[in-house]
């Protein structure tokens, strides 16, 4: 029997060409293309007077220059909306070059395309811009005012406003014991891949097609976008993603400006074109995402069972809304998380400001949500003096409950909020003795004693992932034995290469070595939706394994009929099929591979095993009717709805007494994805997604000024963690509840690692310092503010008692 | 130069020594190292993620130490050993012991950050053959990664070392 490889830390098959230098980014593809250049708006809101390009036209080495004057048919219209939704009354999306106004500094307004970058960057200052200045809007507070607007046909800068509910919140917390009123607020940080944005385009005047190589978590999506704004046919465009060098989640949003913008320059120069973005541009032009404020009511028990939760938040989705509400709809409803008010209530606005838009960033929205959820989950726990723990488990969706419906809210996929599987008071119990729970007031008092701060945090969540529609695979058995499989989705460093391998080794059984897979190449895989939400194991995992399966059942079908014998007495291992018991009776795939394609010519010695004359009933046609030609299996995957993962983290973190500088002493993680494919690449995805998470929740925030310019758009000053930032050690514990809803049992991991940390720190600091904490990230300095106006609130307080 | 002047992009020859081989270019003197290397040169593994000497991605060796090719000019880089991430594999092609610890313990995902911690790590090692771990963390505390939480490639700094010494040994 081939070793099983599922579940197996199987080293990535990536590596080889990754470490050597070998790898294939945008940026190292095509030499020789020209480079293009974006003149970007200074300004965060103003009316473009004019725009003069004269200065450019005759430079040495500039091929190219594009104002929104230059763009025609569907290309002049505003950028797709991708996500539309009934209460997405006012969305807006920017023009693929500026027309009339700009919104937020950053904003794409010419381009240039020259022989390198240098003279394109050179050219664009030469571009000269009248503007006629507007009052720009920034931070939600200024939104909420509306004092001025970012869209004059917006009234309140108010995108969305949107309501759920189940049951009714507001009697509850009238009618409960107890009750709290709550205020929250998260900033803005984004995804920062160490690569930014990269898209290179030829244009074939010969084959009259368009190649394009783009740094995308969605090839499919680039490609329509690119064949409806340039007026091609589908079939005509192929968009392949090469190695990418991080996603986590801006690059699902597409199309960028310079995505329809280098293939059309492709096209009219008929010329290679590439643009690779700097890291200010990155800054200023990608996408961000998190900034939120909170207000929440909730009415408990005296055990702290919430009996209604009422929640109101605004959030901010900068200028444009390309991606639709997904972020705040998951805010809203992963809010939830593994508990069970009887009673809940949401309304998000969504509100325009003059700043850079805001779509996924590893999380969408449920790090907002989990923040809200714990904080409050704390605060009640504060209220009763009771073990905060004890207040989380108390409102626990217990094990019996699933499938649990959370009401009839929605959840972003458009189905019903429906938890599919878990057990979250055992991952409680793992998540206690991972961190030592029990024992942690005795650590405190012998830190007490040595005049050290020390608190713990601990923070749930529940995360839906595996979201559909689709994907599919493509496994084909070459007559090599060689196995090639195909899956739309692209991949941004998740290995997926290596599991989805690990998957057909074992569904297919063949060697893990013999199969190679190719992710987000149109050319292979034209159907496909791409990757976020941390759906593509699930996905993709599934649809590969269902592909393998029609796969293994045609090789049998095959064997079955070259060996005289019976499809049940066969088994398939190491690529070699065998009648049980009689191992002298085998077929190697290949073999099959070279049977299942009745051929006129041979052009090898295997293949003239399948020539007109060697094989084939004279009585039957030479493919069947309803067979095809080759030994290959495709399916697709489409889910009733979402899976639900879940997990726990607690952090021990020591503050400063004097510099109040933040410590993270010990951060643990437990965690459910269902069944592991490989627990290595897993735990992979969660020590990244807390190093982003404590980014997130101490360092990371974006800087914009009351001009809404970016302060810190630079590496030196966005606070991106180091080595020096990130806990030494993160313990990690996994739990497997196997998701019923797919064939392997496969939950989503992408996500988890940063989805509770904000919260968990908020958790961990609060308690350290007895007093709440209700803005995130927080800095040393802040925490020192807080100190003070605690100490005088205190000073304040005294007389009067 | 007045704003309507055309720009000068006058080149120069340039002999640039990387992984010991000479290559011979013709470049501006504003041309970075960076870009010599990946566009007229063709080592494309040397990645760019900040251009202004942050994020380390860039992080080639100049005569056996860590420098950022983003941060210098290769008009300026004649007369120097420059090694890169292609210059670490043999030339049997197996890989160094920095590359192989990298892939025994997971130190990489996306792989864009991973040439810069590699030639660091490369030289960091070459300095300490036996480094403990806070020692290991400081090695590569110059270096940004946004996929791995470094947890990963602090093991590999150790297990790089481990391979190094071994190898050594034998
Ligand atoms: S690219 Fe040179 S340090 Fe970032
Ligand atoms: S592996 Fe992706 S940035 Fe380090």
């Amino acid at each position: 029997m081939t070793t099983k490889m599922m579940g197996e830390r199987v080293p990535r098959v990536e590596d080889d060409r990754l470490v050597t230098g070998n790898g294939r980014y945008s940026d190292d593809l095509v030499p020789g293309a020209l480079e293009m250049a974006v003149l970007r708006s200074p300004h965060a809101h103003a009316q473009i007077v004019s725009i003069d390009v004269e200065a450019v036209l005759d430079l040495h080495g500039v091929h190219a220059v594009y104002t929104y004057e230059d763009l025609t048919g569907a290309l002049a219209e505003p950028l797709p909306l991708l996500i539309p939704h009934p209460t997405l009354t006012h969305g807006r999306t920017q023009y693929t070059l500026a027309k009339d106004e700009v919104n937020y500094v950053g904003e794409a307004i010419a381009v240039v395309v020259a022989d390198n970058r240098y003279i394109a960057e050179d050219a664009v200052d030469r571009i000269e811009v009248e503007y006629k200045l507007l009052t720009p809007v920034v931070g939600i507070p200024a939104a909420r005012a509306a004092r001025d607007l970012v869209h004059a046909d917006v009234p309140a800068n108010k995108a969305a406003t949107m309501h759920q509910s189940f049951g009714d919140a507001d009697a509850a917390i009238d009618a409960a014991p107890h009750r709290l009123s709550l205020d929250f607020t998260i900033e803005r940080s984004a995804s920062m891949p160490l690569e930014g944005r990269g898209t290179v385009a030829r244009w074939d005047e010969d084959l009259n097609r368009m190649s394009v190589w783009t740094s995308t978590q969605t090839s499919t999506g680039v490609r329509a976008a690119v064949a409806s704004k340039l007026g091609l046919d589908l079939g005509q465009v192929d968009v392949v993603t090469p190695d990418v060098g991080g996603g986590f989640g801006v690059k699902i949003m597409h199309p960028w400006p310079e995505e329809l913008l280098v293939p059309m320059a492709a096209k009219a120069l008929r010329h290679p074109v590439k643009f690779i973005e700097d890291r200010r541009e990155h800054f200023i032009s990608a996408a961000h995402e998190r900034g939120q404020e909170q207000h929440i009511e909730v009415g408990f028990d005296d055990e702290g069972r919430m009996q209604g939760l009422s929640v109101y938040f605004w959030h901010d989705n900068g200028a444009y809304t390309p991606y639709g509400l997904i972020v705040p709809i998951i805010t809203s409803t992963q809010l939830l998380g593994p508990y069970k008010p009887p009673n809940y209530s949401v309304t998000f606005e969504s509100l325009y400001t003059n700043t850079v838009i805001v779509t996924p960033y590893r999380g969408a929205g449920r790090p907002q949500g989990v923040y809200a959820m714990e904080r409050t989950m704390d605060a009640i726990a504060a209220h009763l003096g009771k073990d905060r723990v004890a207040v989380r488990e108390a409102n626990f969706i217990q094990p019996e409950d699933f499938p649990y419906a959370q009401g009839d809210l929605l959840f972003q996929d458009g189905r019903p909020l429906i938890y599919d599987s878990g057990d979250y008071p055992e991952l409680m119990n793992k998540a206690k003795a991972l961190i030592d729970w029990e024992d942690f007031e005795a650590y405190r008092e012998e830190a007490r004693a040595a005049g050290r701060k020390v608190g713990i945090g601990i923070a749930c969540y529940v995360e839906g992932t595996g979201v559909g529609p689709y994907e599919g695979g493509h496994v084909h058995v070459e007559t090599t034995g060689k196995v090639k499989v195909s899956t739309g989705l692209t991949s941004q460093g998740q290995g997926h290469q290596t599991a989805f391998a690990q998957i057909v080794a074992d569904e297919l059984g063949v060697p893990f070595e013999s199969v190679e897979v190719v992710t987000g190449d149109t050319r292979r895989s034209p159907y496909s939706v791409g990757t976020f939400a941390s759906r593509a194991a699930v996905m993709s995992g599934s649809a590969i394994a269902l592909a393998a399966r029609n796969a293994r059942e045609k090789a049998l079908r095959i064997a079955a009929e070259a060996l005289e014998a019976d499809v049940d007495d066969l088994e398939i291992a190491d690529g070699i099929v065998r009648v049980k018991g009689a191992p002298q009776s085998q077929i190697e795939l290949g073999t099959l591979a070279v049977l299942s394609n009745p051929l006129r010519y041979a052009f090898d010695e295997a293949s003239s095993a399948a020539t007109q004359f060697a094989v084939g009933d004279p009585n039957k046609p030479p493919v069947d009717e309803d067979d095809e030609p080759g030994l290959e299996g495709k399916d697709y995957y489409s889910p009733m709805r979402c899976t639900f993962a879940s997990g726990i983290h607690a952090v021990i973190v020591e503050t400063d007494p004097e510099t109040a500088e933040i410590k993270i002493l010990r951060y643990a993680v437990v965690h459910d994805c269902g069944t592991l494919i490989n627990p290595k690449i897993v735990e992979g995805q969660i020590h990244g997604g807390v190093a982003q998470g404590v980014g997130g929740a101490l360092y990371e925030r974006m800087a914009y000024d009351e001009y809404g310019q970016l302060q810190n758009a630079s590496f030196m000053d966005f606070l991106m963690p180091y080595v020096t930032e990130v806990p030494d050690e993160i313990e990690v514990d996994h739990q497997e509840t196997p998701s019923p809803l797919n064939p392997l049992g496969l939950k989503g991991a992408g996500e988890a690692g940063v989805i509770p940390t904000s919260a968990v720190f908020a958790s961990a600091i609060e308690d350290a310092e007895g007093f709440p904490i209700t803005a995130m990230p927080i800095s040393p300095s802040e925490l020192y503010a807080l100190r003070l106006e605690h100490e005088h609130d205190k000073d304040v307080e005294r007389p009067a008692k | 130069m007045s704003m309507t002047d055309p720009i000068s992009e006058e080149t120069h020859p340039v002999r640039l020594r990387v992984n010991g081989i000479s290559y011979d270019i013709d470049i501006p003197p504003r041309r970075l190292l960076s870009d010599a290397l990946r566009h007229d040169i063709g080592l494309t593994g040397t990645h760019v993620g900040c251009e202004h000497g942050v994020c380390g991605a860039c992080t080639i060796l100049v005569d056996g130490k860590p420098t950022r090719a983003c941060l210098m000019f290769a008009i300026g880089a004649q007369d120097v050993e420059i090694t890169t991430v292609e210059g670490l594999t043999r030339q049997d092609g197996t890989l160094a012991p920095v590359q192989q610890a990298f892939k025994d313990c997971h130190g990489l995902q996306c792989g864009f950050c991973t040439p810069g911690f590699l030639t660091t790590i490369a030289a960091g090692i070459s300095d300490n053959p036996d480094p403990d771990q806070e020692q290991a963390r400081e090695m590569i505390a110059g270096n940004l990664c946004r996929c791995t939480g470094y947890q990963n490639i602090v093991a590999s700094v150790l297990r790089a070392a481990e391979l190094q010494r071994e190898e050594d040994a034998s």
